[in-house]
């Protein structure tokens, strides 16, 4: 979706503010967020790409004014919601509604090492050849879907050269849509700065993005 | 167009509390009271990366790529192999990719479309890396981004940008500094920085 999200290349956010001797978590509440969202049970079905997806879809000005472990609680108040596990009334007040259900199985303390070194693979077995290879042009589609993607605005349409292939990963877009894994070959397009900003970019500078193979066509 | 009910309850902003604290308390209270977590797994994971996971996991890579010339070959051809062989590969960097700054390349890291960032080798990512002006600017600006953390380059210099869209983490491989050639694989690891391996840093010393 073009969404506030998508932020490559836009003005007007003023300068970067470095800290020195940042520390991990700034407040309390940082770092319980982050703790609940790897510690927790999630509705089934969720996934990497749902969970980004579920962020996208916060209003603009909220996504701006709210931090980023912010941005984590509305995307898992949302999938909680959706999936129906929790009640806009249980999520205000903190409190199960007498009589719901309560499960007992949600990840333990020594369940972490074994979550920390094995979740995260996204490499897939492909189910045909890849259609490009490193070296070759190709353009980025042009394409506006309403749903999940992890094709940035600034880059469609824009002609760049195929520089590495990384096998088969899972897709984000039906990931995203609860549509399934459908594994798509992925590749490191490079692109020139001039060629995605114009003659102002310093003409030895780029840009590379992983994109999928249906991103793309032959250039 | 939607068949999944991905809108319902997205206007949950303006119905919860609007203090983080309170927010954030209230969904943790009440995920506990469900069994859907469990408190000791929420403090263990805090743990984790406040004390045990951080950049001096990518150090440790960075340093025997200097030192050791095979694993550096190794390094820049599969990452995630030759990190596989240290046993630093884990959530949020199962799939590495190594980017090597020379005399006449420079390499940064970003992700414009969220915050993906190598956590088994950085830790989590400073706020500044998370925000809307890094997001923004490190790719439409990269020269500008670069002398706000005090590097200046020369047109001479490639800027290549890494604008991480898949589950692939980038890690920038810094340049020795020179004069370090006495210096031990531990001692060198001490000198490399969590901005030199995102790349908003060059010099090392």
């Amino acid at each position: 979706m073009n969404g506030i999200h998508d932020m490559g290349g836009m003005h007007g956010f003023g300068s970067i503010a470095a800290e020195a001797h940042e520390p991990v978590f700034h407040e309390p509440w940082e770092a319980r967020m982050f703790g609940l969202g790897r510690a927790m049970t999630s509705p089934s079905g969720s996934t990497i790409d749902r969970g980004r997806y579920l962020r996208e879809l916060m209003p603009p000005i909220a996504y701006l004014g709210w931090t980023y472990y912010e941005h984590w609680y509305f995307a898992t108040a949302l999938s909680l919601l959706q999936a129906g596990m929790i009640t806009m009334d249980e999520l205000r007040s903190g409190h199960a509604a007498p009589g719901s259900p309560k499960r007992n199985d949600a990840a333990r303390p020594e369940d972490l090492d074994r979550q920390f070194k094995t979740l995260g693979n996204f490499a897939r077995e492909a189910a045909s050849a890849p259609r490009f290879a490193a070296g070759q042009p190709v353009k980025a589609r042009i394409m506006h879907p309403t749903g999940h993607t992890r094709l940035p605005r600034y880059a469609r349409g824009k002609l760049g050269v195929v520089h590495r292939w990384h096998g088969a990963h899972v897709f984000p877009d039906t990931s995203a849509r609860g549509e399934g894994e459908r594994p798509g070959h992925l590749y490191t397009v490079m692109f020139t700065a001039r060629e995605l900003w114009g003659e102002d970019a310093a003409p030895a500078d780029k840009v590379c993005l992983d994109l999928w193979e249906s991103y793309l066509e032959p250039a | 167009m939607e068949r999944d009910h991905a809108h319902d309850h997205d206007d949950l902003v303006g119905q919860v509390p609007s203090d983080p604290a309170l927010r954030i308390k209230a969904l943790e209270s009440l995920l506990v009271e469900k069994g859907l977590a469990d408190p000791a797994t929420i403090d263990a994971w805090i743990e984790t990366f406040e004390a045990r996971v951080g950049p001096h996991h990518g150090a440790r890579v960075v340093a025997r790529a200097w030192v050791d010339p095979g694993f550096r070959q190794r390094l820049l051809a599969d990452g995630t192999r030759a990190i596989a062989e240290m046993d630093l590969l884990g959530i949020q960097g199962q799939h590495i990719v190594v980017v090597e700054n020379t005399p006449a390349v420079h390499n940064l890291v970003v992700c414009t479309l969220c915050s993906c960032y190598p956590w088994p080798l950085l830790g989590l990512p400073p706020r500044w890396y998370k925000s809307a002006p890094y997001r923004s600017r490190a790719v439409i600006d990269p020269r500008g981004v670069l002398r706000e953390f005090g590097v200046e380059l020369g047109p001479e210099v490639e800027v290549r940008v890494w604008d991480s869209t898949s589950e692939v983490r980038y890690l920038v491989l810094p340049e020795r500094p020179p004069g370090t050639e006495e210096m031990s694989e531990d001692q060198l690891a001490g000198l490399v920085t969590r901005d030199a391996m995102i790349g908003v840093a060059r010099e090392l010393r």
